[in-house]
Order: C-alpha cells, then structure tokens, then sequence
C-alpha cells in the first residue's frame, strides 16, 4: 500500500511541483494551503508524512508542528519542515519542536525526495 | 521701629517717671513735715511758688531728657551702627568703610576702624594672593581636563551614587538636554544637564541601576573590566549608546560613576534599513528560487511529460522569475520604509545574565531560583536589560497566575547558539496562555519592558518557545540567544576618585541625597534656582503677565553662571509704559516668543529639587503661583527671600533695594532689571548673606525661614 504524504503550502506553485513529485514517486498525496487547512486534514488523512512549510498566514507551520506532536494519534506520522529562512536558531527550533527534517528552500528536488524516503524508512 | 529703639524707648519713659516720682514724693515730705496749722495756709500757697517749682522741676526734667536722648544717638546707636558695619567688614566685605561723624570720641573709633580695616584688608590681600596662586595651578589642571572632556566626540558625564551630576560635557549636554523650540507636552520633555542635578531626570533609571548592579557583579568578582554597556532612549527620545565605568575609592568602594554617551539614533536607522533590505532579499528570493528550482528538475527528471503539464511548469518558471524582478524591484525602492529600532548588542558572559536575572527574580519576586551550567564562559552577544526585564514579567504572571515559587535557570550551547531556559514544575501551564504571554508587554508596579519577550527573542535574532518535558514533567521557557567569541579582555582604567582631587564639584560624593529634609540641611550644602521676572506689570492679580524669567543656579555655594535659565516670553497682552521704561523690553522683542504655556513647565523642571531664591519673592512667587492651575504645574519647592534676609543681617539699615545691599556687601551689580542681570546680582547677594547669617547662628534652610519670617517685611503681600 502506498505511503501518504500530506504537502502543507500556501504557494501554489510549490505546491503543483511537489504534488507531480512525490505522485510519480509512488506516494499517495493530499494538499492543504494553511495551517488550519493542514490540522483538520491530518486528522481524517492520516498521512505517513507532512511537507510543512513555516512560513504560513494565521498558524505558522511551528505551531501545527506542535500540535501533531501533542496529538498521541499522530505520534507515528513524520514531519519534513520547509523553509526560506534558513537561520540556524530557526532549525534549531523546528528541530526540538519535533520536526524529522529541516529542508530550507531552494532545495535539489531529487534530495527532497530522497530525503522524504529516508525519512518514512525510519524507525 | 527694630528691637533696640524699642528697648531705648522704654529705658527713657522708665527713666523720667522716676525722676517724676522722685520730685513728687519730695514735695509731698515736704507738705507733710510743714505741721498741721501750715497745712491749710501751704494747700492755698500751692498755686503760687509751688506751681512755680513744679513747673521749674518740669521744664529741668525735659532738658535733661533731651540731652540724654541727644548723647543716646550720638554714642549708643552710632556705636551699634559701627559694630554692625564692623560685622560686615569682617565677613563679608573688606572694603567697606565706616563714615566717621558725630562727637569727636566716636570719629577717632570711626577712624580707628577704618585703620584696622585697612590692615585687615591687606593681610586679607596677601593671604588671598597665596591662595589664588596655589588655585591656580590647580585651575590649570582643572582646565586641561575641562578642555580634554570638551573635544571629546562623546558625551561624558561623571555622577556620585545618588546619580548627581559632577562633571559633564558640552556634547552630554547636547545629546541630553531638552530644547525650548521642540514641541513640549505637559510635563516638558527631556531634561536639563547641570551640576548637582539627578541623571535620572535625563537617562532612564532603570538601565542604569541594571548597569550599577551589573559593575557591583564585576568588582564582586573582581574582573579586570568592570564596565557596562547599554542602550536607552533618553528623556528627550535620542537613542543612546552608553558605557558605565565605576569611580572607586581607596578602599576600592564604589563611590560613582562615569558615563560616555553617544547618540546612534541615526546609526541604528540605518542598521535597521540595512537589515530589512537583507533579510527581504535572502526570504524573498529563496521562495522563489525554490519553485523555479523545482520546475525545472521536475521538466528534467519527467521528459517524457505530456505538453499539457510541460506548460504548467513553464508558466511556473516564468510567473516565478517576473515575480522575482518585480520584488527586488519594490524592496530597493521600499527598504527606507517600515522601519523598526534595533538595538545593539553587546558580548556578555552568560553567567554574568544568569546571575543578574537571578538577582531580579529574587529581589523583585521572591523566587527562589537555582541555576545549571554547562560552560562557565559562554560569551552571549545581548542586550542585557531587555532580556532581564523580559524574562522577569513572565515569571512574575507565573507566579502571580499559578503559584510558581521555585524555578531553575539552565544555560547551554547547541552549536554557535546558546539555549537559555526557564524551568519550573508543579505547575502545568497550557500553550495559549504563554502565548499570550510572550506576545504582551508587561509593565506592573512601575517595572517591565515595553517589548514582549517574544520581539526581544527577534531583536537578538532569536527565537522563545514552550515545551514540557514529558519524562520529567517539567515545563520550560526556551530563549535561543546568539553567541559570541569572547574579547580579549583589557584593563580599563579606574578612575581613583581620591587621586584626581581637581574634578570640578566631587566634594559631593559625600553629600547627602538632595531630597529628605531639606530643612535640617546647612544653607551652604543646599542647591538653589536664584530667579528673577520682569512683567507688564505690577499687578498680577489685575492679568498682569510674566515677560521674561531668568535663573541661575547655586551648587556647593558655588553661582554657577553656565547654568542659566533665560527665556523672553510673549504675553499676548500690552506692556504698561511704567514697566518698560524699567525693564526696557518692547512688545517688537516679544513677538515669536514662546508663550507662558510652554516656558513655565520647563522652568519648574529646571528649579525642580532646588530651594528657590528672589528678592521679594513674595512678588515673582505670586506671578508663578497664579499660573499654576491652568498649566498644571505646582513650584512646591522652599522659597527664601533675600531683602527678607538682609533685613535680618542688617535691621538698622534702611535702604533694602538691590542696589543698597549689593553696595553694602561688595557685590558688583550689572544689568540690572535684565531679569538675568537681577537673578545674577541676587545669587551673589545670596551668598554674602549665608556667611552673614551663620554668624548669627543662622544656619539651616528652617533657622533662615523662620528668622525671615519675623522681620518686618514679611508683612508684605501682594
């Protein structure tokens, strides 16, 4: 069965690459545009992993990141953070917030799916 | 009439009703011892020769009376006259000489006193000589450093403990002072630089009880560079940088300190531009680099992709790339906008933060705090106050909303950022409300910050979150703070408040605080605002206004003529001819001057903490008084009079203008009815008075006030 890989942007055109991306890499894909959005579709999605992006209107993707970690369902699915800001106190934060994987942007779209795999591959 | 004419008064009326009394009782012994049988014949001779000798008696009486009174004047009160002036050769004015008239014996005293105050005068001279030439070699000195200070691009100002100012420069004067032509709200902006004046009228008091605690940490552990650092908005909203080095005394106690300012209001602004220009180009040009990135290796990777999704990622790269041209377009032309302050940072040792946050949660909040590190000299690049303030309102909610009354500060690096984190138990508090928390400024009992924690987590580059550890059920506040590589460290050097004995008015380091009782203090510690006003005028009570309003001030009986306060006034109203053919000031002088509105408030602010001087206070307090409850303002300050206080010097002279006593006592008078002129003249007839009056064991601020208040003038009221 296919993994499910939920891709939290509120750019579209980020959006439309790593949806085509990470279909034609075999995952079962669903798109949520905020941070709202992302909280109310993990719950019924249920996906193995989320591309979250930080920079979002209303609730920023530390924030849904928290909360997926305070929610005991949701304590297998994994979380690849992607960001512009590239500051290390920033990596640092997403990090202890429970994030897998820190991704600052631009990123090399074969290590991002590379980094998606190596990612559910872990324990 | 003054005490000793009263007295003298007395004396002749008791003086002539003996002698009356002494004849009475004589004739009546004689009436008596005539016998009987003569009685009758002497009661019908009584109109005849013993009216006559009544009469002869009286007319004898009044004779005598009038000589007496004649010798009275010429030896009693001139000779009281003399011993007053003789007074006030001795302690106020060498030069003064007595006029000898009267009987030939009191001229040969005049004469004699003229003699001694010649002598007296020249031995004075001598003694002056040595001393003016001992000054001036110290003047010379004084003068160096005063020139030294003054070139200096930085402001300088050298304060005791109680924050009085001892010495400053032109610059600190600059960058502090508040300036009549702004805009001033009620209560005057900014603040005025002057000797013996507080610097927390001018520097805000908390930054610099933060930097004192901060230098007391340095000398306590007795680092080689006892100094802070910090930046503050001053009263008058310049944003300055600051640097605190302790004065010590030979027993290495902190005695004062020194402070060098500089103004990077403008320094800071374009810090920030460059900042925002930075930080807009790297976010906004990742994101879009991004999507283009991804469209292109995703065209790559799938070449085989139908046209129809081909030209989905075309469009992608091309919006992405117009996109990008159009935001570096509008960030260069729009980077002066949406400015925020910044602060500058300064390397710290974390320990050094701990400890003085440590300090503040047990001092301010009883908390009792333990602390956990894992480097001892990890150098953090901070802004030690803003962080102190911040940290400290939260745990003030924590203990004031959930009981927290213990906590642990842990400090550690994770690579070239350092995890500051605030930990306590027993006490789960949910998410929502340490957000709110860190988002809100706090400000209770007169302490806190303006910022919340989380803009000053920004301002460091920083980021604060929450967090409960779950095996330990602790909760935690994370503070990521930049770190820096440690200074070499360098001596500065101390300044050794005994060795340097020429600084300007350093006597008062060991003066007491300016404010508790007033009244107890000498007159010669006190600090005075000598202030005159020229007005429409005489009538306050009829809408006459104040035209001109002039100061100096007092400190360590020193007239310190740099610190003036002098200001013309437009009173929208005429000038009676009267009064201008006095003061000499035109309606033409007073156009486009400030109003009273605005020129009142800041001369409370300049006379705050200060007795105020005038002669005839009770005329210019009055003009002041009048104005107070429209403007808002309130002198409450002790008043003290000096023709009050002349009359008490002098009560047997009767001339007390300005010029009368200026004479007497030696003071030199110049522009007179210029309000500066007379507040000058005043101030220096102020000072002779003090030394006068401390002979009369006049000398506390209660002993002149009371002794003023009995002198005949004080019945005088406008």
């Amino acid at each position: 069965m296919a993994k499910k890989v939920l891709i939290v942007d509120d750019e579209q055109n980020i959006v439309i690459s790593l949806e085509f991306l990470m279909q034609r890499a075999g995952y079962e894909v669903a798109i949520a545009r905020n941070g709202e959005d992302a909280l109310e579709v993990v719950g019924q999605f249920r996906p193995d992993l989320v591309l979250l992006d930080v920079m979002m209107p209303k609730i920023n993707g530390f924030d849904v990141c928290q909360k997926i970690r305070d929610n005991p369902d949701l304590q297998n699915t994994k979380v690849i953070m992607l960001t512009a800001k590239g500051r290390e106190v920033e990596v640092a934060k997403g990090m202890a917030l429970g994030a897998n994987s820190y991704v600052i942007k631009p990123f090399s779209t074969r290590e991002l799916v590379a980094e998606v795999q190596r990612v559910l591959e872990e324990e | 009439m003054n005490r000793s004419q009263f007295n003298y008064l007395i004396g002749l009326s008791a003086f002539f009703i003996f002698l009356l009394g002494i004849i009475s009782g004589l004739g009546f012994l004689w009436w008596m011892t005539a016998g009987s049988s003569n009685q009758m014949l002497n009661t019908e001779a009584l109109s005849s020769r013993e009216f006559l000798f009544i009469g002869l008696m009286l007319i004898l009486l009044l004779v005598v009376g009038y000589f007496l009174h004649r010798a009275f004047k010429a030896y009693f009160f001139t000779v009281k006259e003399l011993a007053e002036q003789m007074t006030l050769i001795l302690s106020a004015n060498p030069t003064h000489r007595v006029q000898p008239e009267g009987p030939s014996e009191v001229r040969q005293l005049g004469q004699t006193i003229n003699a001694f105050a010649d002598r007296f005068q020249s031995l004075l001279a001598d003694d002056e000589a040595k001393i003016l030439k001992a000054r001036a070699q110290l003047e010379e000195e004084r003068n160096r450093l005063a020139a030294l200070v003054s070139e200096l691009a930085e402001g300088v100002l050298v304060c005791n403990l109680e924050g009085q100012i001892l010495l400053y420069n032109s610059r600190a004067k600059q960058l502090l002072s508040s300036e009549l032509d702004k805009p001033v709200n009620g209560s005057g902006s900014g603040g005025f630089v002057g000797l013996g004046r507080s610097v927390f009228g001018l520097i805000d008091y908390d930054s610099i009880t933060h930097a004192l605690e901060d230098i007391g940490y340095h000398l306590e552990k007795e680092s080689i560079r006892p100094v802070s650092n910090f930046v503050t908005s001053a009263t008058n909203g310049q944003l300055i940088r600051a640097r605190m080095v302790p004065v010590l005394d030979q027993q290495k106690e902190l005695t004062g300190f020194v402070l060098t300012l500089e103004d990077i209001t403008q320094q800071s602004e374009v810090s920030t531009r460059r900042d925002i220009l930075l930080q807009s180009l790297t976010e906004g040009t990742r994101a879009s680099l991004a999507n283009i990135r991804a469209a292109i290796e995703t065209i790559e990777e799938y070449p085989e992709m139908d046209e129809e999704r081909l030209e989905v990622f075309r469009k992608i790269i091309r919006e992405e790339a117009e996109m990008l041209s159009e935001k570096l377009n509008v960030t260069i032309s729009d980077h002066t906008a949406d400015l925020r302050s910044n602060w500058q940072l300064d390397p710290m040792l974390g320990s050094n933060l701990i400890w003085a946050i440590r300090r503040r949660f047990e001092e301010k909040l009883v908390i009792e705090t333990s602390v956990e590190y894992e480097e001892e000299d990890l150098w953090l690049n901070v802004d030690s106050f803003a962080v102190v303030q911040a940290l400290t309102s939260i745990m003030r909610q924590l203990k004031d909303d959930f009981d927290v009354t213990k906590t642990t500060l842990r400090l550690k690096r994770t690579g070239r950022i350092a995890a500051l984190d605030m930990i306590w138990n027993d006490a789960p508090v949910d998410q929502e409300t340490l957000w709110v928390w860190q988002n809100q400024a706090s400000i209770a009992d007169g302490e806190g910050f303006p910022l919340p924690l989380k803009e000053v987590a920004e301002r460091h580059g920083g980021e604060i979150w929450c967090q409960t550890d779950k095996e330990t059920d602790k909760t935690y506040l994370r503070l990521l703070l930049p770190t820096t590589n440690p200074k070499p460290a360098w001596h500065v050097p101390i300044v050794q408040a005994n060795s340097r004995p020429e600084y300007y008015d350093f006597d008062l380091f060991h003066q007491a605080g300016q404010k508790p009782e007033l009244d107890d203090q000498p007159l010669s510690e006190l600090t005075y605002t000598v202030f005159d006003t020229e007005t429409t005028g005489l009538n306050p009570a009829q809408g006459d206004e104040i035209i001109s309003i002039s100061a100096v001030r007092i400190v360590n009986n020193r007239l310190l003529r740099q610190e003036v306060f002098d200001q013309l006034i437009d009173p929208q109203r005429s000038i009676s001819r009267a009064s201008r053919e006095i003061h000499g000031i035109s309606p033409d002088m007073l156009k486009g001057q400030p109003k009273i509105e605005q020129v009142l408030p800041q001369f409370c602010k300049f006379s705050e903490d200060t007795v105020l001087v005038a002669h005839n206070a009770a005329f210019d307090m009055r003009m002041l008084q009048i104005k107070e409850a429209a403007l808002g303002v309130k002198f409450i300050n002790p008043v003290l009079d000096t023709l009050l206080l002349a009359a008490v010097v002098h009560p047997n002279q009767q001339d007390q203008s300005i010029e009368a006593i200026a004479q007497r006592l030696g003071v030199n008078v110049f522009g007179r009815h210029t309000s500066l002129g007379d507040a000058i003249v005043t101030g220096e007839i102020f000072l002779k008075l003090i030394s006068l009056l401390a002979e009369q064991g006049i000398e506390t601020l209660e002993q002149a006030r009371a002794a003023a208040e009995k002198t005949y003038y004080a019945r005088i009221s406008y």
